[in-house]
Protein backbone atom coordinates (compact mmCIF):
# COMPACT_ATOMS: atom_id res chain seq x y z
CA UNK A 1 0.00 0.00 0.00
CA UNK A 2 1.37 3.27 -1.06
CA UNK A 3 1.83 6.49 1.54
CA UNK A 4 0.65 9.60 0.60
CA UNK A 5 3.50 11.97 0.62
CA UNK A 6 1.69 14.57 2.20
CA UNK A 7 0.20 12.78 4.75
CA UNK A 8 3.44 11.28 5.44
CA UNK A 9 5.17 14.71 5.79
CA UNK A 10 2.10 16.12 8.25
CA UNK A 11 2.48 12.83 9.93
CA UNK A 12 6.12 12.87 10.97
CA UNK A 13 5.61 17.23 11.37
CA UNK A 14 2.92 15.82 14.00
CA UNK A 15 5.62 13.23 15.61
CA UNK A 16 7.71 16.19 16.30
CA UNK A 17 5.34 18.38 17.23
CA UNK A 18 4.41 16.11 19.77
CA UNK A 19 7.96 14.86 20.88
CA UNK A 20 9.21 18.71 21.50
CA UNK A 21 6.25 20.33 22.98
CA UNK A 22 6.48 18.18 26.11
CA UNK A 23 10.55 18.14 26.27
CA UNK A 24 9.80 22.39 26.02
CA UNK A 25 7.39 22.63 29.00
CA UNK A 26 9.72 20.45 31.00
CA UNK A 27 12.31 22.54 30.75
CA UNK A 28 10.74 25.36 31.49
CA UNK A 29 9.16 24.01 34.29
CA UNK A 30 12.69 23.57 35.65
CA UNK A 31 13.96 27.21 35.13
CA UNK A 32 10.54 28.40 36.66
CA UNK A 33 11.60 25.71 39.45
CA UNK A 34 15.23 26.73 39.67
CA UNK A 35 15.08 30.25 39.76
CA UNK A 36 12.22 29.74 42.76
CA UNK A 37 14.82 27.87 44.82
CA UNK A 38 17.37 30.76 44.18
CA UNK A 39 15.48 32.67 45.65
CA UNK A 40 14.50 30.25 49.13
CA UNK A 41 17.31 30.17 51.63
CA UNK A 42 20.05 28.97 52.54
CA UNK A 43 22.32 30.13 49.88
CA UNK A 44 25.00 27.86 49.14
CA UNK A 45 28.06 30.36 49.39
CA UNK A 46 30.41 27.65 49.84
CA UNK A 47 29.10 25.23 46.81
CA UNK A 48 28.71 28.93 44.49
CA UNK A 49 32.32 29.70 44.91
CA UNK A 50 33.41 26.21 43.94
CA UNK A 51 31.60 26.45 41.14
CA UNK A 52 33.09 29.71 40.24
CA UNK A 53 36.71 28.24 40.24
CA UNK A 54 35.43 25.56 37.86
CA UNK A 55 33.59 27.30 35.82
CA UNK A 56 35.49 30.62 35.71
CA UNK A 57 38.98 30.38 36.72
CA UNK A 58 39.61 27.15 35.16
CA UNK A 59 38.31 28.12 31.86
CA UNK A 60 40.98 31.11 31.86
CA UNK A 61 43.54 29.31 30.26
CA UNK A 62 41.48 28.17 27.04
CA UNK A 63 39.42 31.47 27.11
CA UNK A 64 42.82 33.29 27.23
CA UNK A 65 44.61 31.02 24.15
CA UNK A 66 41.51 31.47 22.09
CA UNK A 67 41.34 34.93 22.54
CA UNK A 68 44.75 35.43 21.86
CA UNK A 69 44.93 33.83 18.78
CA UNK A 70 41.14 34.57 17.33
CA UNK A 71 42.31 38.12 18.05
CA UNK A 72 45.61 37.48 16.07
CA UNK A 73 44.10 36.07 13.34
CA UNK A 74 41.12 38.28 12.67
CA UNK A 75 43.86 41.04 12.45
CA UNK A 76 45.36 39.39 10.02
CA UNK A 77 42.17 38.57 8.39
CA UNK A 78 41.23 41.83 8.10
CA UNK A 79 44.23 43.96 7.23
CA UNK A 80 44.37 41.56 3.78
CA UNK A 81 40.82 42.44 2.90
CA UNK A 82 40.76 46.39 3.59
CA UNK A 83 44.40 47.06 2.45
CA UNK A 84 42.97 46.49 -0.50
CA UNK A 85 41.34 49.46 -0.06
CA UNK A 86 43.65 51.69 1.60
CA UNK A 87 41.90 51.27 4.98
CA UNK A 88 44.23 49.06 6.88
CA UNK A 89 44.03 51.68 9.93
CA UNK A 90 40.28 50.51 10.25
CA UNK A 91 41.62 47.26 11.23
CA UNK A 92 41.86 48.51 14.73
CA UNK A 93 38.47 49.21 15.03
CA UNK A 94 36.66 46.60 13.30
CA UNK A 95 38.51 44.06 15.65
CA UNK A 96 37.56 45.98 18.62
CA UNK A 97 34.48 45.74 17.49
CA UNK A 98 33.75 42.11 16.53
CA UNK A 99 35.68 40.55 19.00
CA UNK A 100 33.79 42.86 22.04
CA UNK A 101 29.92 42.11 20.43
CA UNK A 102 30.10 38.79 19.02
CA UNK A 103 33.59 37.12 19.64
CA UNK A 104 34.05 37.40 23.02
CA UNK A 105 30.68 35.87 24.32
CA UNK A 106 30.03 33.51 21.35
CA UNK A 107 33.44 31.56 21.61
CA UNK A 108 33.35 31.97 25.30
CA UNK A 109 29.90 30.46 24.99
CA UNK A 110 31.55 27.52 23.32
CA UNK A 111 34.29 26.62 25.40
CA UNK A 112 32.14 26.99 28.51
CA UNK A 113 29.38 24.64 26.89
CA UNK A 114 32.04 22.12 25.99
CA UNK A 115 33.70 22.41 29.00
CA UNK A 116 31.30 22.79 31.83
CA UNK A 117 28.29 22.30 30.50
CA UNK A 118 29.46 18.32 30.00
CA UNK A 119 31.19 18.32 33.41
CA UNK A 120 27.64 19.36 34.94
CA UNK A 121 25.27 16.69 32.75
CA UNK A 122 28.35 14.40 33.69
CA UNK A 123 28.33 14.61 37.58
CA UNK A 124 24.62 15.16 38.04
CA UNK A 125 23.83 12.47 35.75
CA UNK A 126 26.29 9.72 37.25
CA UNK A 127 25.13 11.07 40.63
CA UNK A 128 21.28 10.38 39.69
CA UNK A 129 22.03 7.07 38.35
CA UNK A 130 23.69 5.90 41.40
CA UNK A 131 21.22 7.26 43.37
CA UNK A 132 22.91 10.18 45.34
CA UNK A 133 20.21 12.32 43.88
CA UNK A 134 17.54 10.02 45.70
CA UNK A 135 19.87 10.52 48.61
CA UNK A 136 19.65 13.95 49.09
CA UNK A 137 16.00 13.95 48.76
CA UNK A 138 14.98 11.52 50.88
CA UNK A 139 17.28 13.26 53.45
CA UNK A 140 14.88 16.69 52.27
CA UNK A 141 17.38 18.47 50.61
CA UNK A 142 16.00 19.91 47.26
CA UNK A 143 18.11 18.72 44.48
CA UNK A 144 17.68 21.50 42.06
CA UNK A 145 19.13 23.91 45.22
CA UNK A 146 21.80 21.99 46.05
CA UNK A 147 23.25 20.95 43.13
CA UNK A 148 22.00 23.19 39.87
CA UNK A 149 21.40 26.71 41.19
CA UNK A 150 25.29 26.96 42.37
CA UNK A 151 25.97 26.15 39.16
CA UNK A 152 23.79 28.19 37.47
CA UNK A 153 24.66 31.11 39.32
CA UNK A 154 28.29 30.61 38.83
CA UNK A 155 28.75 30.27 35.42
CA UNK A 156 25.96 33.76 34.96
CA UNK A 157 28.45 35.17 36.84
CA UNK A 158 31.63 33.99 35.25
CA UNK A 159 30.95 34.04 32.35
CA UNK A 160 31.22 38.29 31.82
CA UNK A 161 34.18 38.18 33.53
CA UNK A 162 35.78 35.51 30.89
CA UNK A 163 34.00 37.22 28.01
CA UNK A 164 36.03 40.75 29.33
CA UNK A 165 39.04 39.25 29.92
CA UNK A 166 38.08 37.72 26.06
CA UNK A 167 37.95 40.97 24.86
CA UNK A 168 41.14 42.09 26.58
CA UNK A 169 43.47 39.76 25.20
CA UNK A 170 41.93 39.55 21.47
CA UNK A 171 42.29 43.43 21.51
CA UNK A 172 45.85 42.88 22.76
CA UNK A 173 46.71 40.26 20.16
CA UNK A 174 45.12 42.56 17.31
CA UNK A 175 47.16 44.95 18.64
CA UNK A 176 50.31 43.59 18.02
CA UNK A 177 50.37 41.63 14.96
CA UNK A 178 48.81 45.15 13.38
CA UNK A 179 51.34 47.15 14.63
CA UNK A 180 54.32 44.98 15.04
CA UNK A 181 53.73 42.61 12.08
CA UNK A 182 51.40 44.36 9.55
CA UNK A 183 52.71 48.10 10.09
CA UNK A 184 49.74 49.97 11.22
CA UNK A 185 51.11 52.93 13.08
CA UNK A 186 50.46 52.18 16.86
CA UNK A 187 49.06 55.25 17.61
CA UNK A 188 46.28 55.44 14.75
CA UNK A 189 45.33 52.12 15.98
CA UNK A 190 44.71 53.39 18.91
CA UNK A 191 42.84 56.63 17.75
CA UNK A 192 40.58 55.24 15.52
CA UNK A 193 39.67 52.05 17.94
CA UNK A 194 38.55 54.44 20.67
CA UNK A 195 36.36 56.69 17.98
CA UNK A 196 34.52 53.62 17.26
CA UNK A 197 33.99 51.64 20.00
CA UNK A 198 31.57 52.57 22.57
CA UNK A 199 30.54 51.34 26.59
CA UNK A 200 27.36 50.02 25.31
CA UNK A 201 29.02 47.63 22.89
CA UNK A 202 31.31 46.34 26.06
CA UNK A 203 27.45 46.60 27.62
CA UNK A 204 26.18 44.30 25.00
CA UNK A 205 28.79 41.74 24.99
CA UNK A 206 28.68 41.35 28.61
CA UNK A 207 24.96 41.09 28.87
CA UNK A 208 25.13 38.23 26.21
CA UNK A 209 27.70 36.08 27.66
CA UNK A 210 25.48 36.36 30.92
CA UNK A 211 22.71 35.19 28.61
CA UNK A 212 24.58 32.51 27.46
CA UNK A 213 25.76 31.74 31.06
CA UNK A 214 22.16 30.39 32.36
CA UNK A 215 21.10 29.06 29.17
CA UNK A 216 24.17 26.57 29.03
CA UNK A 217 23.99 25.97 32.81
CA UNK A 218 20.20 25.37 32.34
CA UNK A 219 20.91 22.79 29.72
CA UNK A 220 23.38 21.03 31.17
CA UNK A 221 22.29 20.95 34.75
CA UNK A 222 18.77 19.84 32.98
CA UNK A 223 20.24 17.38 31.11
CA UNK A 224 21.82 15.60 34.22
CA UNK A 225 18.49 15.33 35.98
CA UNK A 226 16.85 13.74 32.46
CA UNK A 227 19.66 11.00 32.57
CA UNK A 228 17.89 7.88 32.67
CA UNK A 229 19.86 4.46 32.73
CA UNK A 230 23.36 3.82 33.70
CA UNK A 231 26.47 4.65 32.35
CA UNK A 232 25.32 5.43 28.09
CA UNK A 233 22.40 7.50 29.52
CA UNK A 234 25.43 9.84 31.20
CA UNK A 235 27.23 9.85 28.35
CA UNK A 236 23.99 10.71 26.42
CA UNK A 237 23.32 13.08 28.31
CA UNK A 238 26.48 14.93 28.24
CA UNK A 239 26.77 14.76 24.54
CA UNK A 240 23.11 16.50 24.47
CA UNK A 241 24.47 19.00 27.12
CA UNK A 242 27.15 20.13 24.62
CA UNK A 243 25.39 19.80 21.38
CA UNK A 244 22.60 22.21 22.74
CA UNK A 245 24.34 24.48 25.04
CA UNK A 246 26.12 25.27 21.52
CA UNK A 247 23.36 25.52 19.25
CA UNK A 248 20.95 27.68 21.86
CA UNK A 249 24.42 29.85 22.25
CA UNK A 250 24.60 30.16 18.32
CA UNK A 251 20.72 30.48 18.05
CA UNK A 252 20.05 33.11 20.74
CA UNK A 253 23.30 35.25 20.02
CA UNK A 254 21.06 36.12 16.59
CA UNK A 255 18.23 37.02 18.16
CA UNK A 256 19.82 38.56 21.01
CA UNK A 257 21.81 40.66 18.81
CA UNK A 258 18.55 41.79 16.99
CA UNK A 259 17.06 42.93 20.69
CA UNK A 260 20.15 44.32 22.13
CA UNK A 261 20.98 46.63 18.91
CA UNK A 262 17.75 48.58 19.01
CA UNK A 263 17.72 48.90 23.10
CA UNK A 264 21.62 49.46 23.17
CA UNK B 1 -4.43 -13.79 65.68
CA UNK B 2 -3.28 -10.17 67.28
CA UNK B 3 -5.30 -7.61 68.81
CA UNK B 4 -5.05 -4.52 67.04
CA UNK B 5 -6.15 -1.95 69.80
CA UNK B 6 -2.82 -3.33 71.09
CA UNK B 7 -0.74 -2.69 68.89
CA UNK B 8 0.75 0.49 67.74
CA UNK B 9 1.36 1.91 64.28
CA UNK B 10 4.31 3.64 62.77
CA UNK B 11 3.17 3.46 58.74
CA UNK B 12 -0.03 3.02 57.91
CA UNK B 13 -1.74 2.14 53.85
CA UNK B 14 -5.26 2.78 53.78
CA UNK B 15 -6.76 1.25 50.79
CA UNK B 16 -4.31 2.73 48.23
CA UNK B 17 -3.95 2.62 44.75
CA UNK B 18 -1.41 3.88 42.75
CA UNK B 19 -1.56 3.85 39.22
CA UNK B 20 0.60 5.31 36.30
CA UNK B 21 -1.15 5.96 33.33
CA UNK B 22 -3.21 2.46 33.03
CA UNK B 23 -0.70 0.61 35.14
CA UNK B 24 -1.99 -0.08 38.29
CA UNK B 25 0.68 -0.57 40.95
CA UNK B 26 -0.96 -0.70 44.72
CA UNK B 27 -3.82 -1.95 44.11
CA UNK B 28 -6.03 -0.99 47.35
CA UNK B 29 -3.44 -1.54 49.59
CA UNK B 30 -4.13 -2.25 53.06
CA UNK B 31 -1.62 -2.68 55.79
CA UNK B 32 -0.12 -1.18 58.47
CA UNK B 33 3.78 -1.49 60.02
CA UNK B 34 4.74 -2.11 63.82
CA UNK B 35 6.25 0.61 66.04
CA UNK B 36 9.62 -0.59 66.73
CA UNK B 37 10.02 -3.55 64.86
CA UNK B 38 11.89 -4.61 62.05
CA UNK B 39 9.28 -5.37 59.35
CA UNK B 40 10.17 -7.05 56.21
CA UNK B 41 8.51 -6.14 52.52
CA UNK B 42 8.73 -9.27 50.09
CA UNK B 43 7.37 -10.00 46.81
CA UNK B 44 8.69 -10.35 43.61
CA UNK B 45 9.95 -7.86 40.82
CA UNK B 46 7.43 -5.63 40.10
CA UNK B 47 5.09 -5.97 43.36
CA UNK B 48 5.11 -2.67 44.56
CA UNK B 49 7.79 -2.48 47.18
CA UNK B 50 9.70 0.35 45.68
CA UNK B 51 6.59 2.18 45.39
CA UNK B 52 5.51 1.80 48.73
CA UNK B 53 9.13 2.90 50.00
CA UNK B 54 8.55 6.18 47.63
CA UNK B 55 4.68 6.27 49.25
CA UNK B 56 6.59 6.27 52.99
CA UNK B 57 8.86 9.17 52.04
CA UNK B 58 6.34 10.66 50.18
CA UNK B 59 7.83 11.00 46.87
CA UNK B 60 4.72 9.83 45.43
CA UNK B 61 1.14 10.09 46.71
CA UNK B 62 -1.72 7.93 46.37
CA UNK B 63 -3.99 8.50 43.46
CA UNK B 64 -6.69 7.09 45.67
CA UNK B 65 -6.36 6.01 49.62
CA UNK B 66 -4.50 7.40 52.29
CA UNK B 67 -1.07 6.86 53.46
CA UNK B 68 -0.11 7.66 57.59
CA UNK B 69 3.52 8.02 58.68
CA UNK B 70 3.70 8.61 62.49
CA UNK B 71 0.29 10.00 62.36
CA UNK B 72 0.54 12.44 59.31
CA UNK B 73 -1.14 12.30 56.21
CA UNK B 74 1.86 13.10 54.47
CA UNK B 75 -0.77 14.23 51.63
CA UNK B 76 -1.97 17.61 53.90
CA UNK B 77 1.28 18.43 53.97
CA UNK B 78 3.05 21.56 51.56
CA UNK B 79 6.42 20.57 49.94
CA UNK B 80 8.58 22.53 52.88
CA UNK B 81 7.02 20.59 55.57
CA UNK B 82 7.47 17.02 53.35
CA UNK B 83 11.62 18.11 53.38
CA UNK B 84 11.24 18.95 57.07
CA UNK B 85 8.85 15.74 58.00
CA UNK B 86 12.01 13.40 55.77
CA UNK B 87 14.26 13.94 58.65
CA UNK B 88 12.33 11.58 60.80
CA UNK B 89 13.60 9.18 58.22
CA UNK B 90 16.83 7.23 58.12
CA UNK B 91 17.59 5.44 54.06
CA UNK B 92 20.00 2.78 53.85
CA UNK B 93 20.25 2.54 49.68
CA UNK B 94 21.19 -0.52 47.77
CA UNK B 95 24.82 1.04 46.28
CA UNK B 96 24.70 2.77 49.44
CA UNK B 97 24.12 6.31 47.70
CA UNK B 98 27.45 7.99 49.02
CA UNK B 99 28.34 11.00 47.86
CA UNK B 100 31.38 10.09 45.58
CA UNK B 101 33.17 13.70 45.99
CA UNK B 102 32.85 13.74 49.60
CA UNK B 103 35.17 11.91 52.06
CA UNK B 104 32.64 9.24 54.07
CA UNK B 105 33.53 11.35 57.43
CA UNK B 106 31.66 14.46 55.59
CA UNK B 107 29.02 11.95 54.07
CA UNK B 108 28.24 10.86 57.92
CA UNK B 109 28.68 14.65 58.87
CA UNK B 110 26.27 15.72 55.56
CA UNK B 111 22.60 15.62 57.50
CA UNK B 112 24.43 16.80 60.63
CA UNK B 113 25.49 20.23 58.71
CA UNK B 114 22.28 20.68 56.53
CA UNK B 115 19.91 20.30 59.30
CA UNK B 116 21.68 20.90 62.86
CA UNK B 117 22.85 23.85 64.29
CA UNK B 118 26.02 21.79 66.15
CA UNK B 119 29.13 23.31 65.81
CA UNK B 120 32.00 21.73 63.84
CA UNK B 121 33.64 20.50 66.85
CA UNK B 122 30.11 18.42 68.09
CA UNK B 123 29.45 17.16 64.41
CA UNK B 124 33.28 15.70 64.31
CA UNK B 125 32.06 13.89 68.03
CA UNK B 126 28.85 12.75 66.92
CA UNK B 127 30.38 11.26 63.77
CA UNK B 128 33.24 9.54 65.09
CA UNK B 129 30.42 8.06 68.25
CA UNK B 130 28.36 7.19 64.54
CA UNK B 131 31.20 5.62 62.67
CA UNK B 132 32.09 3.58 66.31
CA UNK B 133 28.74 2.34 66.32
CA UNK B 134 29.07 1.21 63.03
CA UNK B 135 31.94 -0.52 63.07
CA UNK B 136 33.95 1.76 60.82
CA UNK B 137 37.82 1.84 61.33
CA UNK B 138 39.80 5.57 61.52
CA UNK B 139 41.67 4.67 58.38
CA UNK B 140 38.16 4.77 56.48
CA UNK B 141 37.24 8.37 57.52
CA UNK B 142 39.38 10.46 55.08
CA UNK B 143 38.77 8.13 52.34
CA UNK B 144 36.43 8.98 49.86
CA UNK B 145 33.52 6.08 48.97
CA UNK B 146 35.26 4.75 46.05
CA UNK B 147 38.47 3.76 47.84
CA UNK B 148 36.47 1.12 50.86
CA UNK B 149 34.93 -2.20 50.03
CA UNK B 150 30.98 -2.81 49.76
CA UNK B 151 30.87 -3.87 53.00
CA UNK B 152 32.60 -0.78 54.83
CA UNK B 153 30.52 1.85 52.05
CA UNK B 154 27.45 0.12 53.66
CA UNK B 155 28.44 0.88 57.42
CA UNK B 156 29.14 4.54 56.27
CA UNK B 157 25.12 5.04 54.47
CA UNK B 158 24.34 3.36 57.52
CA UNK B 159 26.22 5.82 59.73
CA UNK B 160 24.35 8.77 57.85
CA UNK B 161 21.31 7.71 57.70
CA UNK B 162 21.37 7.36 61.41
CA UNK B 163 22.76 10.94 62.05
CA UNK B 164 19.20 12.32 62.31
CA UNK B 165 18.19 9.92 64.86
CA UNK B 166 15.43 9.10 62.69
CA UNK B 167 11.94 7.35 64.12
CA UNK B 168 11.54 5.31 60.75
CA UNK B 169 14.88 3.75 59.22
CA UNK B 170 14.25 2.03 55.53
CA UNK B 171 16.42 0.03 53.96
CA UNK B 172 16.42 -0.81 49.86
CA UNK B 173 17.37 -4.22 49.27
CA UNK B 174 20.45 -3.86 51.75
CA UNK B 175 22.63 -7.22 51.21
CA UNK B 176 21.96 -6.80 46.89
CA UNK B 177 25.11 -7.98 45.62
CA UNK B 178 27.04 -8.83 48.50
CA UNK B 179 28.81 -12.01 49.45
CA UNK B 180 27.40 -14.05 52.17
CA UNK B 181 29.82 -13.06 54.64
CA UNK B 182 29.27 -9.09 53.87
CA UNK B 183 25.85 -10.09 53.81
CA UNK B 184 25.23 -11.72 57.77
CA UNK B 185 27.48 -8.64 58.69
CA UNK B 186 25.07 -6.09 57.13
CA UNK B 187 22.08 -8.05 58.83
CA UNK B 188 23.97 -7.95 62.00
CA UNK B 189 24.54 -4.63 61.85
CA UNK B 190 20.53 -4.02 61.11
CA UNK B 191 19.80 -6.02 64.26
CA UNK B 192 22.06 -4.28 65.82
CA UNK B 193 21.52 -0.55 64.66
CA UNK B 194 18.06 -1.59 65.64
CA UNK B 195 17.90 -2.84 69.22
CA UNK B 196 20.24 0.31 69.80
CA UNK B 197 18.03 2.61 69.17
CA UNK B 198 14.99 0.73 70.68
CA UNK B 199 15.02 3.78 73.26
CA UNK B 200 13.35 6.28 70.04
CA UNK B 201 11.27 3.43 69.51
CA UNK B 202 12.39 3.11 65.61
CA UNK B 203 10.35 1.03 63.56
CA UNK B 204 12.60 -0.67 61.05
CA UNK B 205 11.35 -1.47 57.46
CA UNK B 206 13.57 -3.44 55.11
CA UNK B 207 12.60 -3.93 51.28
CA UNK B 208 14.07 -7.59 50.16
CA UNK B 209 14.04 -9.97 48.12
CA UNK B 210 16.33 -12.31 50.32
CA UNK B 211 14.18 -15.18 52.64
CA UNK B 212 16.73 -16.12 54.47
CA UNK B 213 17.72 -12.91 55.53
CA UNK B 214 14.20 -11.38 56.13
CA UNK B 215 13.86 -14.86 58.24
CA UNK B 216 17.05 -14.47 59.96
CA UNK B 217 16.27 -10.60 61.45
CA UNK B 218 13.05 -9.19 60.73
CA UNK B 219 9.87 -9.48 63.29
CA UNK B 220 7.20 -9.24 60.97
CA UNK B 221 6.82 -9.65 56.96
CA UNK B 222 4.26 -8.30 54.46
CA UNK B 223 4.70 -10.43 51.22
CA UNK B 224 3.38 -8.08 47.66
CA UNK B 225 2.07 -9.48 45.15
CA UNK B 226 0.42 -7.78 42.19
CA UNK B 227 0.27 -4.58 44.30
CA UNK B 228 -1.57 -6.07 47.40
CA UNK B 229 -0.33 -7.51 50.62
CA UNK B 230 -1.05 -11.08 50.76
CA UNK B 231 0.21 -12.14 54.22
CA UNK B 232 1.37 -10.21 56.56
CA UNK B 233 2.63 -11.73 59.91
CA UNK B 234 5.49 -12.50 62.04
CA UNK B 235 8.12 -14.52 60.99
CA UNK B 236 6.77 -17.73 62.66
CA UNK B 237 3.21 -17.58 60.95
CA UNK B 238 4.92 -16.32 57.56
CA UNK B 239 7.53 -19.51 57.74
CA UNK B 240 3.92 -21.74 58.19
CA UNK B 241 1.58 -19.74 55.19
CA UNK B 242 -0.64 -21.97 53.47
CA UNK B 243 -0.01 -19.75 50.55
CA UNK B 244 1.10 -21.38 47.33
CA UNK B 245 2.84 -17.85 46.26
CA UNK B 246 4.56 -17.49 49.57
CA UNK B 247 5.68 -21.56 49.92
CA UNK B 248 7.30 -21.19 46.15
CA UNK B 249 8.87 -18.04 46.86
CA UNK B 250 10.28 -19.72 50.44
CA UNK B 251 11.49 -23.25 48.46
CA UNK B 252 13.08 -21.38 45.56
CA UNK B 253 15.16 -18.61 47.17
CA UNK B 254 15.78 -21.29 49.95
CA UNK B 255 17.56 -23.97 47.35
Amino acid sequence: MSVNPVTAGFSSLGRVVLDVTPALGRITLYMVHSFLWFLRPPFRWRLFTKEIVFVGNKSLFIVALTASFSGMVFAFQIYSGFTAFSVDSFVGPIVAIAVTKELAPVFCGLVVAGRCGAAMAAQIGSMKVTEQVDALEVMGVNSIQYLAVPKIFATVVSMPMLAGIYMLIANVGSYVVGTKILGIDASQYFAKASDFMKLTMIAEGLIKAAVFGYIISIVGTYQGFAVRGGAEGVGKGTNLAVVWGMILVLVIDFFLTAVLTKIL
Amino acid sequence: MENENQQNYTIEFKHVTKTFGDHTVLDGLDFKIHEGKITTLLGFSGAGKSTILKHILGIYHPTDGEVRVLDTNLTDLSDKEVRQFRTSFGMSFQYSALFDSMTNFENVAFPLREFTKLTEQEITAKVLKLMEQTGLEEHAFKKLPSEISGGMRKRVGLARALALEPKIMLYDEPTTGLDPITTHMVDDLIRTTHQRNAHIPMTTVIISHDIAATLRISDYVAFLEKGRVVEHSSVEQFKKSKNPVIQKFIELSTH
